[in-house]
């Protein structure tokens, strides 16, 4: 079929864009978008134009590399899928279709549809784990696991990080890719220990770089590992309990935001050695 | 043939791989006992780079920041946890021996040795074993939420190649699993401001100085610029090549770069011709389809192989009666059936398709059908097993697994050959350590399902930061190299000439159409089955092509920006290069071994022959002389604990 396509088009993160019309002939029902947007680089390779950049690699919709607007909605028309795995079904011959990067304040545009996602690597890096030392774990078995909320957990551990809730955010907010986390860990023996300081630490971070829920919804179809919704709920309510704790034990925090600026500073050794964190080496 | 071949490689002495000797039983343990230590003072002083942050790249840099040396790692990705470990779906070995079912330390090495035909070390495959126990501790205990049984102890599977049940897996995403759980313990050392992570950075050269590994260059994905990082020491865990086939189950971005690089710059790289053609991925339907999809492995605990009886049957499956049905996995080797290794499965459906016998439309593939599962099981517990599979399945292909059987073919894999190491990991650069598939370790030339995220695992989380101290110690008192050093500036420039040369070619055509051509010749001439012959002229075709592209690619843009076809280019180039070695080491092999099948060397029944006297060893080879002949060594293999035995799976 013979789709118009509406492209956008940025060399670099301080070039304006534009939208760009291309023209693809031979694009088929059973191609992805990605797949579409090989087939219009190959044409453009030949003609001696720049291609589009664009974020892939699995393929396979694990990765969570992808994700471009299609006609305005995160990933594609599908709900759930993403871009690598939604197909061309939905259009027929003669359509046109606009392809634009996720959009979103908190992911600037680098390249045409390629962004900036690294404010959920720094969510994830100010508490998402558990910390055990390597060498340091005990046997397997010693923690057993009902077999209900296993599951659950790999539910909620199933995120791809692919960014697509933020983009479907009017708010950009980050909830169910902090959430999904959160209840990944607080579902698990072994993520007990540091549930409290773990929530406040991601929130904290989350507020500083994305924007706030207010409950639109428009996360959840977005999201191609299938989040649930119910995962906001969850992280609303494991952060009041930790504000709660914290009150009530008054540890000191050693997660504070001030060792968060070393993610865009720079390790310990190229700083000043008083700012030095504790255990830093 | 012989002479032809003496005028394509040279032959130089036997390498040793420095495994200690002893009760392999005892020999990690001794030898940890063996490996210098670095006072904890101390390690501040040390600066290690590691290359990539898949699970053995994860592993090794957040294990080596925990223990406070300065670790510097980067990846090509927009964040750690894209890397690929993330596609793998089935699950990872352990000899944890939750089960009744004799399964033991000691069977899963032998497991490991002989489903590797015999062409690995056993004291690396014994150490793999061991640890396996430690990798499972360790991942539960970073919450990676493996599948559970009902009274919360840990589920495990059987798995192609096995008659134990020693698989751990999450849903059938044990490889995402594993890999987020290692990016997290990454991002929590670069959150406490211990580690330095470098995203949209690639490496494209290594830093030789004096004989050894002193740094990487690398370059800025987003702004172009080009820099040197130096060290005391490098960890490569980039991956495997089997994206050289162009189809393969690989992540499009997956390549041979580092490791190659490395190689040229004197690494030895040992048996490139073992690659690992999966089964169980599904077949392609048109040209524009982007990749070969894979379905995991685990599919065939449940699902039947079978092909019609009769050549150019089109028939739906549905209508095929049950007597006009061929389940030749059944047939063939009635006691491992459908669980049949991967090379036997894989090269067992190309004699199916060779019949004529393929099925769909293009008759490129055989059929998994699940219609007995379904009815024995109930519906409930196959999709509890392969729900995200089958939905996979029929996303991709639009037909129905519940109702009709899924349609699958080989496809490159995982590839067993790699850089050179010795047993504590580093290559033949002193100061270059190699982890997990962009090593040749473990497998030897054949990777038993579920090996490949435990060799990473064990790699990056419990050899590595143990045997990098080994190698820190002595250099105590010791800086890295400065920038303007001239061997780093050299290699600086060097980097900068080849990006030139590339952007200055000028051609006709863009890097994708050459990757697409020679991934065609390697199907074609290293595939699933070799012969001297075709080997011969798929390395002349492989060198035409390599000077085609260097005449004729087209590489639009500059390189002070953000562009994706002057990365692939690179890669490309590479490529071009490996895969000669590749189609040299299979002609080089005069023998068939685990994956690498030679029709030359078969049994009657029309399996692989061994020749033991002859290449019981390792081939590691040494870049070009000046003569342009890479150089074949070879590390001799001895079998003491699992004598030479021929494979039967009948």
């Amino acid at each position: 079929m013979r789709l118009q396509l509406e492209v956008w088009r940025q060399d670099h993160a301080n070039d304006p864009g534009r939208f760009e019309r291309y023209q693809v002939d031979e694009a088929g029902a059973e191609m992805s978008v990605l797949e579409l947007l090989d087939m219009l680089n190959a044409q453009l390779v030949d003609e001696g134009r720049e291609p589009v950049a664009f974020d892939h690699d699995c393929r396979e919709g694990i990765c969570g590399s992808c994700g471009v607007m299609v006609e305005g909605r995160p990933h594609g028309p599908v709900d759930y899928t993403p871009s690598c795995l939604q197909r061309l079904r939905s259009f027929s011959d003669g359509d046109t279709g606009r392809i634009e990067p996720f959009r979103s304040e908190a992911f600037p545009v680098l390249r045409d549809l390629v962004v900036d996602r690294s404010g959920l690597d720094r969510i994830i890096a100010s508490g998402g784990y558990v910390s055990t030392p390597t060498n340091a774990a005990t046997e397997a078995l010693t923690m057993p696991v009902n077999r209900n909320e296993a599951d659950q957990a790999m539910d909620f551990a199933a995120c791809i990080g692919c960014g697509a809730c933020v983009a479907a955010c009017p708010n950009a907010a980050a909830q169910l890719f902090t959430g999904a986390k959160v209840a990944h860990m607080a579902s698990l023996p072994q993520g007990q220990v540091e549930r409290a300081e773990r929530v406040r630490a991601m929130v904290d971070t989350m507020e500083t770089d994305f924007g706030s829920c207010t409950n639109m919804g428009e996360c959840e179809p977005a999201c191609p590992a299938d989040i649930p919704l119910r995962v906001i709920a969850e992280l609303n309510r494991e952060y009041r309990k930790a504000l709660w704790q914290h009150r009530r034990t008054e540890e000191p925090d050693r997660r504070g935001i001030r060792w968060l600026s070393r993610l865009r500073t720079g390790p310990w050794w190229q700083s000043d050695p008083d700012e030095r964190p504790p255990g830093g080496g | 043939m012989i002479a032809d071949l003496d005028q394509r490689r040279a032959v130089g002495p036997e390498i040793h791989g420095a495994a200690p000797t002893g009760d392999l039983a005892e020999l990690w343990e001794q030898h940890q006992l063996d490996l210098k230590l670095v006072n904890p003072p101390n390690r501040r002083k040390f600066k290690v780079i590691v290359v990539g942050t898949g699970l053995a790249g994860a592993g090794a840099a957040a294990t080596l920041s925990e223990l406070g040396y300065q670790v510097e790692a980067f990846t090509f990705h927009d964040a750690p946890r894209r890397a690929h470990s993330v596609a793998a779906q089935g699950g990872i070995n352990a000899a944890k021996a939750y089960k009744a079912d004799g399964d033991s330390v000691e069977r899963f090495f032998r497991d490991t040795v002989k489903g590797g035909d015999f062409r690995t070390r056993e004291a690396d495959a014994y150490r793999l074993a061991e640890l396996s126990v430690r990798v499972i501790d360790h991942m539960t205990a970073q919450g990676v939420p493996f599948a559970r049984e009902y009274g919360g102890g840990i589920a495990t599977r059987s798995f192609g190649g096995v008659q134990v049940s020693r698989t751990f897996y999450a849903r059938g995403q044990t490889g995402q699993q594993l890999q987020i759980a290692g990016s997290q313990q990454l991002l929590k050392e670069v959150g406490a401001g211990r580690l330095k992570l470098n995203t949209r950075t690639e490496m494209l050269d290594l830093i030789v100085s004096e004989g050894r590994a002193v740094g990487i260059v690398v370059r800025d994905l987003v702004t172009g610029e080009i820099r040197p990082v130096t060290a005391h020491a490098v960890v490569l865990a980039t991956g495997g090549y089997g994206n050289a086939y162009y189809k393969s189950t690989l992540a499009k971005s997956s390549n041979v770069s580092a490791t190659w690089r490395a190689h040229k710059r004197g690494a030895l790289f040992a048996n490139p011709c073992y690659v690992q053609f999966h089964p169980t991925s599904l077949p392609l339907n048109s040209e524009w389809q982007s990749k070969v999809t894979l379905m995991s492995e685990s599919l065939r605990n449940d699902g039947r192989v079978w092909v019609p009886a009769q050549p150019g049957d089109d028939r739906p499956p549905n209508e095929i009666p049950e007597e006009e049905r061929d389940y030749y996995l059944e047939r063939l080797y009635p006691s491992f059936g459908n669980l049949a290794p991967r090379d036997i499965s894989s090269r067992a459906a190309k004699a199916q398709l060779d019949a004529g016998k393929g099925v769909g439309p293009l008759r490129n593939g055989v059929y998994l059908d699940f219609s007995d599962a379904i009815a024995r099981l109930g519906r409930k517990t196959i999709e509890d097993r392969y729900s995200n599979l089958f939905e996979l399945y029929i996303d991709a292909t639009g037909e129905d697994p519940w109702t009709e059987p899924m349609r699958i073919a080989p496809g490159p894999h995982f590839v067993m050959g790699g850089l050179w190491t010795d047993y504590d990991g580093m290559s033949s650069i002193p100061g270059l350590f190699v982890g997990g598939e962009a090593s040749f370790n473990y497998h030897g030339a054949n990777r038993l399902g579920a090996n490949s995220l435990l060799s990473a695992s064990v790699d990056g989380w419990f050899v590595l930061p143990w045997t990098v101290p080994n190698y820190l110690a002595p250099q105590l008192g010791t800086d890295p190299l400065p920038e303007d050093h001239p061997d780093v500036q050299a290699t600086v420039r060097q980097v900068r000439e080849q990006l030139d040369a590339l952007l200055s070619v000028g051609g006709t055509r863009g890097p994708d159409y050459f990757h697409k051509e020679l991934g065609e010749l390697l199907w074609d001439h290293v595939g699933v089955e070799r012969n001297a012959h075709s080997l011969a002229k798929g390395a002349d075709a492989i060198r035409d092509l390599r000077e085609e592209f260097w005449r004729d690619v087209r590489v639009v843009g500059h390189g002070q920006q953000l562009n994706q076809e002057l990365e692939r280019a690179g890669r490309v180039a590479d490529f071009l290069e490996q895969a000669e070695l590749m189609a040299l080491d299979a002609l080089d092999r005069e023998e068939s071994a685990g994956a690498h099948f030679r029709t030359e060397h078969q049994t009657e029944e029309g399996e692989a022959r061994r020749d033991d006297e002859n290449w019981a060893n390792t081939s590691a080879w040494a870049p070009p002389g000046p003569d342009g002949r890479p150089v074949r060594r070879s590390e001799p293999l001895t079998f003491e604990r699992v004598p030479l035995a021929t494979r039967s799976y009948k």
